[in-house]
């Protein structure tokens, strides 16, 4: 039993009861934040690199029959996600507007999905990976559609359709794992299934890896199952935006990092063809289709989309290297995406809009709401001295050792790298730079609590860009040797 | 404890409280719901005392069966009528409104009563194993429904939806009683456990007349089950009766409907032949009320209806066990997503009842706003609807779960791959009440009043979804 492991996921739990009977929303959030960074980064300094594996193991039987237990643990790739997880919640609460109505329901709904979240990465057994994860389902729901902008509703609708859907799907494919497991030795215990894998005694088929991509691809928004992010992150509030587009989408890259990678080997090199052109359609397509958006949060909303086609390129490569480089990223581009959320939130509070033709010249009135923004879009760019470049670096090394056929895919990546350069220099000159339209000349700047919750993001960022060791041997230990 | 014998105690109830009525002076005859509550607590308390089941060589051993289906579901049907009984006191002023005033509170008695002897012959139609027996019972329990159905006897509503109950009820009736009669006239039983045995004996040309029986009787539960083909009475109906019989109509009548399904096919199991075919029409039929049932929903606009064709869509996700039956953990499944289904559909019809109530009105629209006006009310009614969506952490999920599981072991993918589908659809219509509740603005900013009893058959439904859906095993375990 690991009681700071059960604490990280019971907290925002704990928190959001409290709202619901009647406490402060704004302070019993940020407290459960506070004390929830606290204790992962606890977490994530005292694990034993030294042995690895799985620790602050903790463990209840839930269904015996079925092999189903409710099992928490974590190892390197864990406490970087908890990391990630509990930075941009902290960051998200503390970024949050003054909200006049029902104040309290906007908490609880971003105090669950934190908790959904780090539960699903802190679940060890496959069933609850999956229900920790859909805790954020309603919660969405509810924040794109009552306070979102835009169109949000239909936003609203699109996502939860999508992600209903899409989970659905992986359901049955976790079923389908489960069934292919001869009778007898039934689990859903990631380490039983990853020994079993090893040792050859179940070999699940590998169309079963298709299902699975389909529906972890569909939350991940792999192309052609993106359609839904881009709107919803567009609408939704901003700190909603920060934990869906940071870190949430991150669960379905943790799944396949965790299931498909240890389980399906054969499947993934059978069908990796396939994934290389979907990933490609993620860079490039959605590249270009970002580089033509003409407002910022939409720009923001693809970008997140197209990044994730470098994540699964360090998946494709299949070797070290290169799915060190995906975890990394993941991490990085959790942390940058939530830093241009909150920034585009910070814009729109300020000016209403966010389309480029209206906007200009803001450094002059908000110089370090410019700044920050400059970070976080060469953040994102993946300028050297960021994560996102370390992570990139390695993604295109990993997947040049995969083989000559592996060439034009990494070509085709960095050229990418060339894309989100223009989109994202664009946005910054058409926002922040220029002549300045006389209505935006007494905007003000930005506020001490939203500025140090963006450098929140921002500083491990440079950290783990300048020394990125600190994170990759983390990820390191949950990786087969 | 003798099965028989809780039934009987359920009868005595109700004939105590209806003379209890008739020599009555108060004025409030909703006392009589919590005193046929309580009586009924009582019942399901005695059942859990050990069951000797009828004795053996005795002349009921031939009509009943105390297996766990029969222990499970006769729990299921007591608990099902205690929260229907603790709704209607909340219902009296839609009774009042709709019933001639000759006295004082008249009418409501009855009202409270008439469930007990429905809940009877429920009972007896779980644990019965023969089919004479099953059509007594049913008729029993029919009968009586009819009368509650049309309760509201000023209100056309009401009085539209008991007609098309009591036509397509006597026409099922009919279909069941010829299918018994064919059934019969070629095994020459009609004991159900009996049935496999005396097909054995069959010469191979009278298979067509016997499937033809069984088919008759499939036609007449599916009015029960109300799945495909029977299903069309299923939201007139659901709209028009009072609510606490819209509500008990869907979850304790359907059950016993799937119990006799359920028994039949068992039987007819160890015979491939039949066992082949009838697999194949199962299949077909979950199959078209998934699609029916989850279709039509995503456009209603009134709330009543919207759960009638919902109780269809699920009653597809259990006959996808039924198709199922040929996995040991079909049973338990199927039995467990029956135990979700009474908490989230009782859960949502008490939530309807007192919003109907205070605005006036079943239409999604009048939960415009929920959230604002009782955020506990909007709060019930977001976990019953993320339960019958399947949200993982409540009962539902658990059910579907089950029932995908066991259909994915027996390769029925089809239904698998439409499940999925209609999964989808189900995320829509549900959260079209959420939406209501929690995007809109209310149309009047007053509080609803919720009373004590509401808000404890809330908790303790609430409690159930939430318990079942983390910690399933219990339930599960006696389900074996």
């Amino acid at each position: 039993m690991s009681l700071l492991l059960i604490l990280l996921i019971v907290l925002p739990l704990l928190a959001s009861l409290g709202i619901m009977v009647g406490a402060n929303p704004r302070r019993t959030a940020l407290g459960a934040a506070i004390v929830n960074l606290v204790f992962a980064v606890i977490l994530f300094t005292r694990y034993d690199l030294h042995s690895g594996g799985w620790q602050y193991l903790s463990e209840w039987k839930i269904l015996p029959r079925l092999g189903i237990n409710l099992t928490l643990g974590a190892d390197g790739l864990t406490l970087t996600m908890f990391l990630l997880a509990t930075l941009v919640t902290l960051s998200a609460l503390w970024i949050a507007p003054k909200i006049e109505k029902r104040e309290g329901l906007y908490y609880v709904c971003l105090l669950f999905i934190s908790a959904g979240v780090i539960g699903a990465f802190a679940s060890l057994d496959v069933l609850f990976l999956y229900s920790f994860h859909e805790l954020a389902l309603i919660p969405t729901f509810l924040l794109i559609g009552i306070w979102g902008s835009g169109d949000r509703q239909a936003a609203a609708w699109k996502a939860t359709i999508y992600l209903g859907a899409g989970s659905f799907v992986l359901l049955i494919g976790l079923l389908a794992l489960y069934l292919s497991i001869p009778s007898g030795l039934r689990t859903l215990d990631i380490r039983q299934l990853d020994q079993m894998a090893a040792t050859g005694a179940f070999h699940p088929a590998s169309w079963i890896y298709l299902v699975l991509l389909v529906g972890f691809g569909s939350l991940v928004s792999l192309f052609p199952f993106h359609s839904w992010a881009p709107p919803a992150y567009a609408c939704a509030p901003a700190p909603a935006a920060m934990l869906h587009a940071g870190v949430l989408k991150k669960f379905g890259l943790y799944g396949l990092i965790r299931i498909a990678l240890p389980l399906f080997p054969d499947a993934m090199h059978q069908f990796n063809g396939l994934l290389i052109l979907l990933l490609i359609g993620n860079i490039l397509y959605i590249g270009y289709v970002t580089v033509a958006q003409k407002r910022l949060d939409w720009t923001v909303g693809y970008s997140s989309v197209m990044h994730m086609g470098y994540i699964f390129l360090g998946l494709a490569s299949l070797n070290l290297l290169g799915i060190n480089g995906a975890s990394l990223l993941m991490f990085a581009h959790g942390l940058s995406v939530a830093a241009a959320f909150a920034l585009c939130g910070e814009i729109r509070r300020r000016t209403g809009t966010l389309d480029y033709a209206e906007l200009g010249g803001l450094a002059k009135v908000t110089p370090v709401l410019g700044l920050l923004f400059g970070f976080a879009a060469m953040a994102s760019v993946g300028l050297p001295g960021f994560a996102n470049f370390a992570g990139e670096i390695l993604v295109f090394f990993g997947a040049s050792a995969y083989g000559p056929e592996m060439i034009i895919p990494v070509i085709i990546g960095v050229w990418g790298v060339v894309i989100s350069a223009i989109y994202m220099l664009r946005a910054y000159r058409n926002i922040f730079w220029g002549p300045i339209a006389e209505r935006w000349a007494s905007l003000s700047d930005i506020a001490p609590t939203a500025r140090w919750s963006v450098i929140l993001l921002l500083l491990p960022l440079m950290v783990a860009g300048f020394y990125p060791q600190i994170i990759l041997r983390m990820v390191g230990t949950a990786l087969p040797r | 404890m003798n099965t028989l014998f809780l039934e009987i105690a359920v009868v005595a109830i109700g004939i105590i409280l209806l003379l209890v009525e008739a020599f009555s002076d108060r004025s409030d005859k909703s006392y009589l719901a919590y005193l046929g509550a309580a009586g009924l607590v009582g019942v399901l308390i005695l059942s859990f005392f050990p069951s000797h089941g009828p004795l053996p060589g005795s002349s009921t051993e031939a009509f009943i069966t105390s297996d766990f289906l029969s222990v499970f579901f006769v729990r299921f049907i007591l608990v099902a009528t205690i929260v229907t009984l603790l709704m209607i006191p909340g219902f009296r002023p839609v009774l009042e409104r709709y019933l001639p005033a000759e006295r004082a509170g008249g009418g409501v008695g009855e009202f409270a009563i008439l469930p007990l002897f429905v809940c009877a012959g429920l009972m007896w139609m779980v644990t019965a194993i023969d089919f004479i027996m099953i059509f007594v019972s049913l008729e029993l329990a029919t009968i009586t429904l009819y009368v509650l159905v049309t309760y509201l006897r000023q209100n056309n509503a009401s009085l539209e939806a008991g007609t098309k109950f009591l036509i397509l009820g006597a026409l099922s009736t009919g279909f069941i009683v010829y299918g018994i009669s064919w059934i019969f006239g070629v095994t020459g039983t009609t004991n159900i456990l009996a049935l496999p045995g005396a097909i054995a004996t069959l010469p191979e040309t009278s298979l067509a007349p016997l499937l033809f029986g069984i088919a008759m009787i499939l036609v007449a539960l599916s009015f029960k089950t109300g799945a495909f083909p029977f299903q069309f009475w299923v939201p007139d109906v659901y709209q028009g009766a009072p609510t606490p019989v819209t509500a008990y109509l869907s979850v304790a009548s359907k059950a016993a409907g799937f119990v006799v399904l359920i028994r039949l096919l068992v039987a007819l199991e160890t015979i491939p032949v039949i066992a082949h075919k009838l697999h194949a029409v199962i299949t077909l039929l979950a199959g078209l009320t998934l699609i029916f049932g989850n279709c039509s929903a995503i456009p209603q606009t009134n709330m009543k209806r919207l759960l009638g064709y919902s109780s269809v869509a699920h009653a597809g996700y259990l006959l996808m066990g039924v198709a199922s039956l040929g996995s040991m953990l079909a049973i338990p499944a199927i039995g467990f997503y029956f135990a979700a289904y009474l908490a989230m559909t009782m859960l949502s019809f008490v939530v309807l009842l007192v919003v109907a109530e205070a605005t006036g009105g079943d239409e999604i629209s009048r939960f415009n706003g929920l959230s604002q006006r009782s955020p506990l009310l909007a709060g019930a009614m977001l976990l019953a609807m993320a339960s019958l969506a399947g949200i993982p952490f409540t009962a539902g999920f658990i059910g579907k779960l089950l029932i995908f599981e066991v259909a994915i072991k027996q390769g029925h993918f089809g239904l698998v791959v439409i499940g999925i589908v209609t999964v989808a659809a189900g995320f829509y219509y549900y959260f079209k009440v959420i939406r209501a509740m929690y995007w809109q603005q209310p149309a009047e900013e007053t509080v609803i009043p919720v009373t004590f009893t509401v808000k404890m058959i809330i908790a303790v439904l609430g409690a159930a979804i939430l318990a079942l859906g983390i910690y399933p095993a219990p339930i599960l375990a006696t389900l074996r």
